[in-house]
């Protein structure tokens, strides 16, 4: 087997040293009853050749992305990353590393990990930012979580335009923490019965920006009022590179900023893994409840700057059913393309990407709102926006599938039962405008 | 006499002491290069990425177009290379050398995984796009579901944990869904042992739950006599580590499980260390209810410097209709996969399941990776593996306990335990001694951990070390051991001089934290 | 003036019906170097053996227990800003909490210096 250095002559050896005459020696600890005798019900070893054949036939039974026009978005983006993202995190040295725990020879993980908290804090307007979360649904139940011990309050609001995915997982961990988490309707103009919802009870208000349809919020007057009453603004994106051409969440009164930063320098995936951000103003008693890594700057023996994971006492391995979160890893190599990725697009690139995006998503809007019976219900947006179509979109989409273009998502899959005629559509840079043309000309003969 | 034919000294002079010249005019050390930050290297005006020009359009921002500058720096493709070569090499990394770090489970990482998860039809495909144009994706993760559930014993597995303490926190929320289900709502006691990984009690906590610690045993076991007694009608369950954190195996584990069971409640494995015993034993056959699996443990996705990890989670009969959404689930006509993500998609199969755990689907990037290595050993190389990684470990727990001091007595599984008792008196302590491992080139063992035992030091070579490699990791042990006994303290306590830093000022860095770089002030005032 | 201890590594002296309350030399020294002190807010009242604060080293935390049952009339606000004052100055300059005896009678209960020298040897 050739992952696997041990020869039959090597393994007598060591058992001799060991003192032991077999292998079953070393497991009688295990219950009788509970030895396998032999092996389990599964195929035999197999040549590298043989599994890439395999895997290949299942992945070909796939259509990705690139082969078609594509707008998919509600959460996940296709955009175009650089080769060289790709090369550098698959160097041994950031691919097969572990934790930064030893940080004399972690230097390369810890460094990128600070300058990673940098560009997500500048992103987001934010003052500080963790060595990021699983993703962004689980970094807003974090948040909320957060929210909730730095208030020391018990509820939260939930804007009915959060990607439903993300207000699930937010449910599902704040379930058994005694948090009330009470929710606007799906509002499709904008952020309408969420302001009345907020209390002196409330610890937090949580708004999406671009929200799920795509529309973009200016929460300033919601931060207002949220503030009045002394709870947090929790400000969620699932689109990274908007930030590159609106407001920041900072700027626009955030208190703690979660998102997906798979938009930049990470693929698909299918799903995952992605990179949660999760930045927070500078507050001591907000950074005590950071949950997640920090990798923090101080010096060596000899004086050189050099970074540590720091502030460990929040975490589970030393603060354990006092922790705040039982969060172990972070998504460091998803947390490196980003930053890599980001490196290399810096402010220039990243705000002419953001504006590409943006062109593309106008043209295409214009495109199809111009299909009779078509019309486009968000009026601001960033990349993304949602169609009110005259059938229900659901079957549009299957339509459209055979005629060789992924046209988005029905908003019925996110919200079952309702939002029937909605069809929600992404376009970014990697869209044509060839692409944009078929998908067109595709709804027209659908329709 | 030609031009070309002057020689040139090719060895150092005898009258010169290399040692004499250690500070550099530019911080770097040869191979080893000084690199600032890249706010210190890059500027707002460039770019490492060639887009096109855009074209003018009226933007439909509303009121929120940002107006400001970011501050975000770039670099060329160029500088952004040598940013990150020059910063991955100040990393250790399996790929390097041994990286002994128990309970963490460092293998080699093949890179075919790598390949495979990259092909096309994985890593470019949406979760959200339309189901029949990812029926291989689908397939792949029932594929990879089928392996877990026959290696595990069990007849059902959450996939969408997104790493090993999700998974933790995907079983308890199960457990208390099942308790909620049967209307129990004392029962809040969660039995955990004192050795066990501080995601345990952490994940309880998040559950609603709180903990009740268990004693060890004289033989690093769970103490039956302390745990009997803790049974009561208010315990949800117990979260227990097998092969614990003591790298040993509980040898009482089916009468744990039916105790806990008897007394009503649940029993979490913690699945960290089923790569000790992967196709020798099916821990649904020894009465856990829930167990999560490493897939960067185990089936070697790679750590890449803290994650991304996968954690599905298997569950017994009684846990499996509390499973979370989504999962994939058969078409009415069975003729192709679908995903179900909905309640109203499980409605009258008799799942109730207790929520979401993530927006979409999981780690598929790590399933493809996982499925890939499993294929590759197969049922047959599974075994072996396992096999491998508890020969390895006895053979150094073997080859050194005439020199350190194992914490227990006998043999162990995939871990090696000892504690710092062969350090008395030295004036070296387990933290001295890891950091001069460093400078002998090897990553340093798991240290102080797990707390039952006094300075511990955990190592796990795992199945994909050499003999010889092990040998030559011992022989450097056993020299620094004598190297403590002799006297040598301070060569520990400088310790490490050869890495690219020397030891860190962590006290420094939580009194005073410093978690971004923030420009230098005569920059911020313009 | 009395200093008395508990097995917690509390200290606690009172001078008339105030207490001051730290932490014991030998618990800084176990701690290691501390970073961060979270007190509690004065005015806030706490039953003997209740959490009261919680100290934390790099590696470790620990949670400080009010030795005595009594309200909170004072608070050390200078560890926020150097924490290290624990360890420099346990039974002096790095106090935590005043407090306002509510039962003298506690006291007695407590160890005194011989007696805690004993406990930790």
């Amino acid at each position: 087997m050739r992952y696997l250095p041990l020869t039959p002559e090597d393994r007598q050896a060591m058992l001799s040293k060991i003192g032991v005459t077999s292998i079953d020696a070393l497991f009688t600890d295990v219950p009788e009853a509970a030895r396998l005798d032999g092996p389990v019900d599964l195929p035999a070893h197999q040549t590298e050749l043989q599994v890439e054949r395999a895997l290949s036939k299942m992945a070909a039974e796939n259509t990705p992305a690139s082969s078609v026009p594509f707008f998919v978005g509600a959460g996940a983006y296709k955009h175009h990353v650089p080769a060289t993202v790709d090369h550098l995190i698959q160097r041994s040295e950031f691919l097969t590393a572990y934790t930064p725990y030893q940080p004399e020879i972690s230097q390369g993980t810890l460094q990128t990990l600070f300058e990673f908290q940098t560009q997500v804090a500048l992103l987001t307007g934010m003052d500080v930012a963790n060595a990021s979360m699983y993703d962004g649904s689980t970094a807003c139940g974090e948040a909320v979580l957060m929210a909730a011990r730095v208030t020391k309050r018990k509820k939260a609001v939930l804007a009915g335009s959060l990607h439903p995915h993300y207000a699930a997982t937010t449910r599902t961990t704040a379930k058994y923490m005694d948090i009330d988490i009470v929710s606007s309707a799906p509002d499709l103009s904008g952020l309408a019965g969420i302001a009345e919802l907020i209390d002196d009870e409330t610890a937090c208000v949580v708004i999406q920006t671009p929200d799920v349809f795509g529309r973009l919020h200016d929460l300033t007057d919601i931060a207002e009022k949220a503030h009045q009453h002394g709870a947090l603004v929790i400000s969620v994106f699932t689109e990274p590179v908007s930030l590159g051409l609106v407001k920041s969440p900072g700027e626009m009164g955030a208190d703690i900023a979660v998102g997906e930063g798979q938009g930049i320098g990470v693929g698909l995936n299918f799903g995952g893994p992605y990179v949660g951000l999760f930045a927070c103003k500078n507050d001591r008693n907000f950074i005590r409840n950071l949950p997640g890594r920090l990798a923090g700057e101080t010096v060596d023996a000899d004086g050189r700057r050099g970074y540590v994971l720091t502030l460990s006492t929040r975490e589970q391995h030393i603060r354990r059913d006092k922790a705040t979160s039982n969060i172990c890893t972070n998504s460091g190599l998803c947390a490196l393309a980003f930053t890599i990725h980001m490196t290399l697009l810096g402010e220039k690139g990243l705000t002419r990407l953001a504006r590409i995006n943006h062109e593309t998503a106008c043209d295409l809007a214009d495109r199809l709102s111009s299909i009779d019976g078509v019309e486009l219900v968000t009026d601001s947006f960033f990349n993304e926006f949602a169609l009110r179509l005259p059938k229900p979109a659901a079957g549009v989409l299957d339509a459209l599938v055979e005629k060789g273009v992924l046209g988005g998502i029905a908003a019925s899959r996110l919200y079952p039962g309702e939002l029937e005629d909605i069809l929600i559509v992404a376009a970014t840079e990697t869209n044509s405008d060839d692409d944009l043309a078929a998908f067109e000309t595709a709804l027209r003969e659908v329709l | 006499m030609g031009m070309n034919t002057q020689g040139r000294p090719t060895r150092l002079a005898q009258d010169v002491d290399p040692g004499a010249y250690d500070d550099t005019l530019s911080g770097s050390r040869g191979l080893e290069q000084a690199e600032p930050l890249l706010f210190e290297r890059g500027s707002l005006d460039v770019t490492g990425v060639d887009l096109p020009e855009p074209k003018g359009t009226q933007s439909r921002l509303g009121n929120v177009e940002r107006k400001g500058v970011i501050g975000l720096p770039g670099l060329s493709e160029p500088e952004a290379m040598r940013h990150y070569v020059r910063l991955s090499r100040k990393n250790y990394a399996i790929d390097l050398g041994l990286y002994p770090l128990g309970s963490c489970t460092m293998k080699h990482n093949p890179r075919l995984n790598e390949k495979m998860a990259r092909l096309p039809g994985f890593a470019d495909v949406h979760p959200l796009q339309p189901e029949q144009t990812v029926q291989g994706a689908y397939k792949l993760i029932e594929e990879l579901a089928r392996w877990l559930m026959v290696l595990t014993g069990t007849p059902a597995v959450a996939m969408s944990p997104k790493a090993g303490a999700h998974g933790e926190l995907c079983g308890m929320l199960a457990i208390r869904a099942a308790l909620d289900a049967r209307g129990e709502k004392n029962r809040r006691r969660v039995l955990v042992p004192e050795s066990a990984h501080g995601t345990n009690p952490a994940t309880a906590v998040q559950c609603g739950f709180y903990c009740d610690a268990i004693p060890a045993d004289a033989t690093g076991r769970v103490d039956m006599e302390a745990f009997k007694a803790k049974l009561g009608d208010d315990v949800a369950g117990i979260m227990l580590t097998n092969p614990n954190t003591c790298g040993l195996f509980e040898r009482d584990i089916r009468e744990i499980a039916d105790l806990i069971h008897e007394a009503g409640g649940y029993f979490y494995c913690d699945g960290a260390n089923f790569n000790a015993i992967v196709g020798r034993v099916r821990p649904g056959d020894l009465g856990i209810d829930a167990m999560h699996i490493n897939l960067h443990k185990t089936f070697s996705t790679p750590h890449g410097g803290g994650g991304p990890g996968s954690g599905p989670t298997v569950f017994s009969e009684a846990l499996a209709p509390f499973a979370p959404l989504p999962f994939v689930v058969k078409t009415k006509d069975g003729a192709s996969l679908k995903m179900a993500e909905n309640e109203c998609d499980v409605d009258g199969t008799g799942a109730t399941p207790f929520g979401r755990m993530t927006a979409f689907h999981g780690q598929m990037g790590m399933f493809t990776r996982a499925l890939t290595y499993m294929m590759s050993h197969g049922s047959d190389g599974l075994k072996q593996a396992s096999e491998d990684a508890v020969l390895n470990a006895n053979y150094i727990l073997a080859s050194l306990k005439d020199v350190m001091t194992p914490a227990f007595e006998g043999t162990c599984m995939h871990e090696a335990l000892f504690d710092d008792r062969f350090l008395k008196d030295t004036g070296v302590t387990t933290l001295d001694f890891a950091k001069a491992m460093i400078d002998e080139g090897y990553h340093p063992m798991t240290m102080y951990f797990p707390l039952v035992v006094h300075g511990a030091m955990l190592i796990e070579p795992t199945e994909t070390e050499s003999k010889s490699g092990l040998d030559r990791f011992c022989d450097v042990l056993r020299g620094l051991t004598e190297a403590a006994k002799a006297g040598e303290a301070d060569r520990f306590r400088a310790a490490p001089v050869h890495a690219p830093m020397r030891r860190l000022d962590e006290t420094l860095a939580a009194r005073q934290p410093v978690l971004r770089w923030t420009p230098p002030v005569a920059d911020a005032a313009e | 003036m009395s200093v008395k201890f508990t097995k917690d590594h509390e200290w606690v002296k009172v001078e008339g019906d105030e207490a001051t309350v730290g932490i014991t030399a030998y618990a800084a020294e176990q701690l290691g170097d501390v970073v961060f002190v979270e007190l509690p807010e004065v005015g806030a009242s706490f039953g003997q053996g209740d959490e009261m604060a919680v100290v934390e080293s790099v590696k470790a935390a620990s949670e400080v227990y009010a030795p005595v049952s009594g309200e909170v009339t004072a608070v050390n606000g200078d560890l926020e800003g150097e924490p290290q004052k624990v360890n420099e100055s346990p039974d002096g300059a790095g106090w935590f909490v005043k407090l306002k005896l509510s039962d003298k009678s506690q006291l007695d209960a407590l160890m005194d210096e011989a007696a805690y020298k004993a406990h930790i040897s």
